[in-house]
């Protein structure tokens, strides 16, 4: 095999799988999403998170602004303490609410912002105040099915 | 008649440590001997085009088709939940995970490893190795180096390229052939799919597959016995021993690597 045409392959091949890996990377994928350099963390507490995962999109409006960075447990409050990275380019009220929502009727879980009108913003390590749990299926048909028997007391 | 088999047992098992310690002491020698598969870089790029190169076509061709029945059945399966534009994130994140890494691995033990032991093992056999000794020339650094090396090199690209082949073979049968809303199946797949999550681990498993087979391949080559027989059944346990090796690699890695994920 001649040595310029075997080196022009070996070249194609190389290119070629960089170019995969590229598309892989730029096509297929998405970087994840907020680097930590332009981001800042705001801590939101619950009283239940449902099945909120680390890593859940944040979303204002139904656009994406962060993700979810952790999850711990507090012990002394007996909460979940949610902390949200969220893109530097998005400053949000400080009386924004936040709430667990699903996406679809039995989608992955994520915390919807809802911005309030107080014109401050939300600044790195800030808490946010008004929160709303996740709907937990049981709670709602006990509630569902303790209202009915209320309605059948007779009065 | 039960100390006859309590021999055979011990023997086997002096064996079988001897060839690990005999196969770490030759990955070592490898490594130690890397210098000359990088000071004269042509040799590795010859390698690189009997071991990537003419891979190419096997694994481009097996992961259209891959990526093609990935489209059919995902579709098939997705439709009775009503969530065909789930069909990208199914394609791309099985692909880029799983299957094209240890597919892409076990065509090239079977493809390229089989021919680098065969060849190892004949040189050996024809006593070429002996030759190159006696002139004073390393065989480790002058024959095994390289083909290590292109193999590291050569695989984690194959491994690409089964994957991006694939996901365009589920494009071509989810969206051009059955329908399924194009803008959906691209942006569904690219939200889902985490760069350093699911394509840098993917990446990591294909180059420490790579590294696992050559050396599988390599080792059994240059231990295989110098004769017609013993080449061939070195060959036969090259793409045994290193496609269950990637197999139980595949979950260790895995384990490790998506087990605290959620």
């Amino acid at each position: 095999m001649n040595k310029t045409v075997l080196d022009l392959w070996v070249g194609l091949f190389v290119i070629a799988g960089i170019a995969a890996l590229l598309f892989l990377a730029l096509k297929v994928g998405s970087t994840s999403a907020v680097s930590t350099s332009n981001s800042y963390e705001i801590v939101a507490r619950f009283d239940n998170i449902g099945g909120l995962k680390p890593r859940a999109p944040v979303k204002s409006a139904g656009v994406v602004v962060g993700r979810v960075a952790d999850i711990r447990f507090d012990n002394e409050t007996f909460e979940a303490a949610v902390t949200l990275r969220l893109d530097k380019r998005y400053a949000f009220p400080k009386d924004t609410s936040a709430a667990i929502m699903t996406s679809g009727l039995l989608g992955e879980q994520y915390i919807g912002l809802e911005a309030g009108g107080d014109s401050q913003t939300l600044k790195d390590q800030d808490r946010i105040l008004i929160t709303q749990s996740a709907v937990v299926l049981e709670n709602l048909i006990g509630q569902f099915i303790y209202g009915k028997a209320q309605e059948g007391v007779p009065k | 008649m039960l100390k006859q088999s309590i021999e055979n047992l011990g023997n086997r098992t002096i064996q079988g440590v001897w060839r690990i310690g005999f196969a770490a002491r030759f990955f070592l020698a490898i490594l130690l001997h890397s210098g000359t598969a990088f000071r004269r870089f042509g040799l590795t790029i010859r390698e690189m085009y009997f071991t990537g190169v003419l891979s190419l076509i096997i694994i481009l061709v097996s992961g259209l088709f891959v990526g093609m029945v990935l489209g059919l059945q995902g579709y098939e399966t997705l439709q009775t939940y009503g969530s065909e534009e789930a069909l990208g994130i199914l394609v791309a994140l099985s692909l880029v995970r799983e299957l094209g890494p240890v597919v892409a691995a076990l065509l090239f033990a079977s493809r390229a490893g089989s021919a680098i032991t065969a060849e190892i093992g004949l040189m050996k056999a024809t006593e070429q190795l002996s030759a190159m000794e006696m002139m004073a020339v390393d065989p480790i650094a002058r024959v095994v180096a390289p083909r290590f090396w292109a193999g590291v090199i050569s695989m984690p690209l194959l491994a690409a390229l089964f994957s991006a082949m694939g996901i365009f073979g589920g494009y071509l049968v989810g969206v051009q052939l059955i329908g399924v809303d194009e803008g959906a199946f691209w942006s569904q797949m690219e939200s889902a799919v985490d760069f350093e999550q699911d394509i840098l681990n993917g990446v990591i498993k294909s180059v420490v597959f790579g590294i696992a087979i050559t050396t599988i391949a390599l080792f059994e080559g240059y231990d295989a016995p110098p004769t017609a027989e013993g080449v061939s059944g070195a060959t036969t346990r090259t793409v045994v021993t290193s496609s269950l090796v990637v197999l139980a690699l595949d979950f260790i890695l895995t384990a490790f690597m998506f087990r605290g994920l959620n």
